[in-house]
């Protein structure tokens, strides 16, 4: 399938497992009278760097949520790992304590300290892991908060608008630092974006979400090229309801 | 260039605040200074009634003979230690009930209805009933510091445990913290700086209690000092005791700050504060 596309790094057994990173069966969500996820199936494979488009209220954050056992999932079936970390749009770090403990926290290791650093060296953070939250700027607190989600060694990432809050030139380079951490450790990832550029030049796969069901499913051939796949940016645009 | 435009914004600066900016103390000092220099002018010129309205020089000099007599010190500590004591058992009381009502519906069910009704009710209010209840030695007195200072510590730890950021207490949750480690880690450090702000709002508390506990048959502490001086007519007197009182207020407020600044290290405006 188009797992294969970068054949370097594929045709290893991830985390030793071909079990499906995530599986939803039916699921079904509301609150009160309104529909959020109305009989909901979706598979992701491991390793996979799934997008999530649609538009504000589709109930893509409340499929992450679920996802992230934030919300209940009254009904119908969802199977995610354990080793699960969320990234969200703000970094929700910790701000009274010093960026390498808001890392460690809640990791249960022997030296939980030297994980910490190596995981923020590799988001390019190394020279500020004393520093106090409140002092980084936007960006830094993202590699933070990626760092933070690295370090448990996370078989299903999630993304929730993890860029969104961002300038255009630190998000561009958010970007490329998650492509990279990706194909590193080869998680499987749910990004949340109402980008279809970044959809686009990030994924694998894109999901369009309508309506509560999953309106839209692509496969993109040659991920990660570069490749502006013009023909694809039209067909997810008219899915989400955009016409030029 | 840079280098120009800094000079340029630096000269602008300083002609702007130089006339002003420098003697910022002498500028806070300026009208209680004033205000003392015409009290003492209108004593000399005669103007008040040293009985009613003692000079600042006759209140410094009396001040200095409360200390060498020694009447000032012992006096001092009783009421240090009355304020302290009584305090602490308000700041334990109010922490542990604020938590129990913070942490917890069945708490919050239990504790929270009636703390609210009861801080409506003026604290001071309790002193006929409770010197009734426990005489006129120290325990009224501690008593009644004691249940003042609960309702600032309980209602502002309360409402700061209840508005602990959501946002921070998903994340934990999704990063495996405990329920016990999510209170130590995220509930009560994001709770400390209203914690803080009923500290220094229950010290303002302790010292009125104090002031009004003094006052009934007192043989000690800086109220005693002003009701005898009453008794003499020594109104001298009484003002070196409310130059204590404001002295003593003025200190425990500032203890509360640096200990704000030692605690709530992390906070921007405290990063700055340091220079860091």
């Amino acid at each position: 399938m188009n797992m294969l596309s970068e054949p370097q790094i594929h045709g290893q057994d991830f985390h030793g497992s071909t079990e499906p990173a995530v599986e939803i069966n039916n699921l079904t969500r509301a609150f009160g009278d309104n529909i959020v996820l109305k009989t909901l199936n979706l598979t992701i494979r491991p390793g996979e760097f799934v997008a999530l488009l649609g538009h504000s209220g589709s109930g893509k954050s409340t499929l992450l949520r679920t996802l992230a056992g934030l919300d209940p999932a009254p009904a119908g079936t969802v199977r995610v790992p354990q080793a699960l970390s969320v990234v969200f749009q703000e970094p929700r770090l910790l701000p009274w304590k010093r960026v390498w403990r808001n890392v460690t926290l809640g990791l249960r290791d022997k030296n939980p300290r030297a994980k910490a650093e190596a995981a923020l060296h590799e988001v390019g953070l190394g020279h500020r892991l004393n520093a106090w939250p409140l002092t980084l700027s936007g960006g830094e607190a993202q590699r933070a908060a990626l760092a933070r989600a690295l370090v448990r060694e996370p078989e299903l990432l999630l993304l929730d608008e993890p860029f969104a809050a961002l300038d255009a030139l630190t998000r561009l380079k958010m970007q490329s630092l998650v492509t990279s951490l990706w194909r590193a450790h080869r998680p499987a990832v749910l990004l949340v974006t109402h980008d279809v550029d970044e959809a686009l030049s990030l994924a694998d796969r894109i999901l369009v979400l309508e309506h509560g069901t999953i309106s839209t499913d692509i496969e993109i051939p040659h991920p990660r090229r570069g490749s502006p796949h013009p023909e694809l940016r039209t067909r997810l645009l008219q899915a989400l309801g955009v016409t030029q | 260039m840079s280098g120009a435009a800094q000079t340029v914004r630096q000269t602008v600066t300083q002609t702007i605040r130089k006339p002003f900016a420098r003697p910022v103390f002498l500028r806070r000092a300026a009208v209680p200074l004033g205000i003392i220099a015409i009290w003492q002018a209108a004593a000399a010129f005669g103007l008040l009634n040293p009985q009613t309205m003692p000079a600042p020089s006759a209140v410094a000099t009396s001040f200095w003979n409360l200390i060498i007599t020694g009447q000032l010190w012992p006096n001092l500590i009783i009421s240090l230690e009355r304020v302290l004591l009584g305090l602490s058992i308000g700041v334990i009381t109010g922490g542990a009930l604020a938590i129990l009502a913070g942490l917890s519906r069945l708490g919050e069910d239990m504790i929270d209805p009636s703390v609210q009704m009861a801080r409506t009710l003026p604290h001071l209010a309790l002193i006929p009933l409770v010197i009734l209840w426990f005489g006129i030695g120290e325990t009224p007195k501690i008593f009644i510091i004691a249940l003042g200072s609960t309702f600032p510590i309980y209602l502002n730890l309360y409402s700061a445990i209840r508005g602990a950021d959501r946002k921070l207490l998903e994340a934990s949750s999704i990063l495996g913290l405990s329920h016990a480690e999510t209170i130590w880690h995220v509930t009560l450090p994001a709770a400390l700086p209203g914690f803080l702000v009923g500290l220094r709002q229950a010290f303002g508390i302790a010292w009125i209690s104090l002031v009004v506990a003094e006052q009934i048959n007192s043989s000690s502490g800086i109220g005693y000092l002003v009701m005898n001086a009453r008794d003499f007519l020594q109104t001298d007197v009484i003002f070196d005791g409310l130059l204590v009182y404001a002295i003593l207020g003025l200190a425990t407020d500032q203890c509360v700050r640096a200990l704000e600044t030692h605690l709530l290290t992390w906070r921007p405006q405290t990063l700055s504060k340091q220079g860091a």
